[in-house]
């Protein structure tokens, strides 16, 4: 028993592949996330504001996003993009590129387009919570609106969202195991690769479950941390 | 928009509505009393009871579904004695069912979280009563407990109602055929890509909204009560 392991994991080198999977799922994780994150700010924004035609189509986006399965998202984005993505490529003289590539960066934007879509929500929740005395506070000291945006609304409003923030990356952390779907090489994809190669399924995707845990793990307490560093100053925090 | 392409797709669309229908309703059916069983094992004064039930949460809620799908549908069918014993085998050799038993187990581990907050939040004074009055904890959990949690946990749930519905699209990737998975075949068959995102997503909104608006209806019925119940008590004393 032990010993299968040892030479399935460590010997036969499905171990070190997991684990650069599992980089992978932590890079595509981040940067989706932060895409979507700094993509939703100005959707809040407008969301916010209510500013008349683009605060409907922010909300279309959220609720067609929001209520349909993330693998069909994905499916959209690949599919639908697998035509003029050839053809870009090919006009700009980047096709080796492009196809090595190209799981990556739609399996990246398929990631931010779900995490964005419910940054949006938690966004706005926390700008509608800051209290409108400050807004006016800073409006009659004459503070530029942009100003005042960036200097009293965002960084209250963000302290405010943190743990909206915490959730939407738990879940987008947990979303980017469906891009493996797909053929993106990252931690599910190669313990199912794995799992074909070495008939043992039961071991890879259990491994793939641990590495999945562990991340969700470091990653809640780094949130409680961060949490607990925002809130210093604040009563109850 | 292309209506040929509409006229094709639906009827697909429609059987495999069937299958998510079928996933979803498992999973809210059974979904829901398993998790409330939980979470009362997760509040509940023994200790094992209580360290398995938070460490079941724990694994179902910090891994991806997709994991879970897999372990349970590849995973476990390499186990021998899993495979000789029929009612297993029954239940994870089959991919329909296996979906079920997944999005079953996965849905039981958040439901529990969200009612296990629920019961935390009760008022200790009320349990205090019901035990002064003689009640037998079963009654006071049946009486006093449950019907109180459910009006805290119902706006939660009905997110989580929305999430199963979602979550069932997995079961595309074991190959039983529901709206996801039909919408990938469609897309690859016609390449109206855009078109057959637009159809699917109706029919995931109308689940959602249909199901939504149940909860809706049945928290405002609990509210109502809650309301009743009020205004006798405000109301003067007839004798």
């Amino acid at each position: 028993m032990f010993e299968t392991f040892w030479s399935l994991i460590v010997e036969q080198g499905w171990g070190l592949a997991l684990l650069r999977g599992a980089f992978v799922t932590i890079c595509i994780g981040l940067v989706g996330m932060v895409i979507g994150l700094i993509a939703a700010v100005p959707f809040a924004i407008a969301r916010w504001q209510r500013v008349p035609v683009l605060s409907q189509m922010v909300d279309v986006y959220s609720i067609v996003v929001r209520g349909v399965p993330g693998l069909l998202v994905i499916y959209l984005l690949f599919f639908g993009s697998v035509d003029w993505v050839q053809k870009i490529a090919v006009a700009f003289g980047y096709r080796d590129v492009a196809e090595s590539a190209y799981p990556s960066i739609i399996g990246i934007l398929a990631i931010a387009t779900i995490s964005c879509a419910y940054s949006i929500e938690v966004m706005r929740g926390a700008l509608e919570a800051v209290p409108k005395g400050l807004l006016e506070a800073a409006k009659s000291l004459a503070l530029p609106p942009g100003v005042a945006f960036f200097r009293i609304t965002l960084p209250l409003a963000l302290r405010l969202a943190l743990g909206g923030i915490n959730n939407v990356w738990q879940m987008t952390i947990k979303d980017t195991s469906l891009v493996s779907i797909v053929g993106m090489q990252e931690l599910m994809r190669m313990a199912a690769i794995a799992a074909g190669i070495t008939r043992s399924p039961l071991l890879f995707y259990c491994i793939a479950a641990s590495l999945f845990f562990a991340m969700t793990a470091v990653s809640q307490t780094l949130f409680g941390l961060a949490e607990r560093h925002i809130n210093r100053g604040f009563s109850g925090g | 928009m292309d209506f040929t392409i509409v006229a094709y797709a639906i009827p697909f669309l429609l059987t495999g509505a069937k299958t998510t229908l079928l996933i979803s309703i498992f999973g809210v059916g059974l979904g829901l009393p398993f998790g409330i069983l939980v979470a009362l094992a997760r509040t509940s004064r023994n200790r094992l009871v209580c360290k398995a039930a938070d460490a079941y949460c724990a694994v179902f809620r910090g891994t991806p579904m997709l994991v879970q799908i897999f372990v349970i549908y590849y995973g476990l069918g390499q186990v021998g004695f899993l495979r000789a014993n029929p009612v297993i085998w029954w239940l994870i050799g089959d991919g329909l069912h296996a979906a079920i038993l997944a999005v079953l187990l996965n849905t039981g581990a958040y439901t529990a979280e969200i009612f296990r907050t629920a019961f935390l939040s009760l008022p200790r004074g009320l349990i205090e009563a019901a035990e002064a009055c003689g009640m037998s904890p079963w009654i006071i959990l049946r009486r006093i407990k449950f019907p109180l949690a459910l009006r805290q946990a119902l706006p939660s749930y009905s997110s989580e109602v929305a999430i199963i519905v979602k979550e069932s699209s997995l079961a595309s990737t074991i190959a039983v055929l529901e709206i996801t998975g039909w919408a990938k075949r469609l897309m690859s068959e016609t390449f109206a890509i855009m078109d057959i995102f637009i159809i699917t997503s109706v029919f995931y909104l109308t689940l959602n909204v249909v199901g939504l608006t149940a909860l809706k209806l049945l928290e405002r019925q609990l509210w109502c009560e809650r309301r009743l119940t009020r205004r006798k008590a405000t109301s003067p004393c007839p004798s």
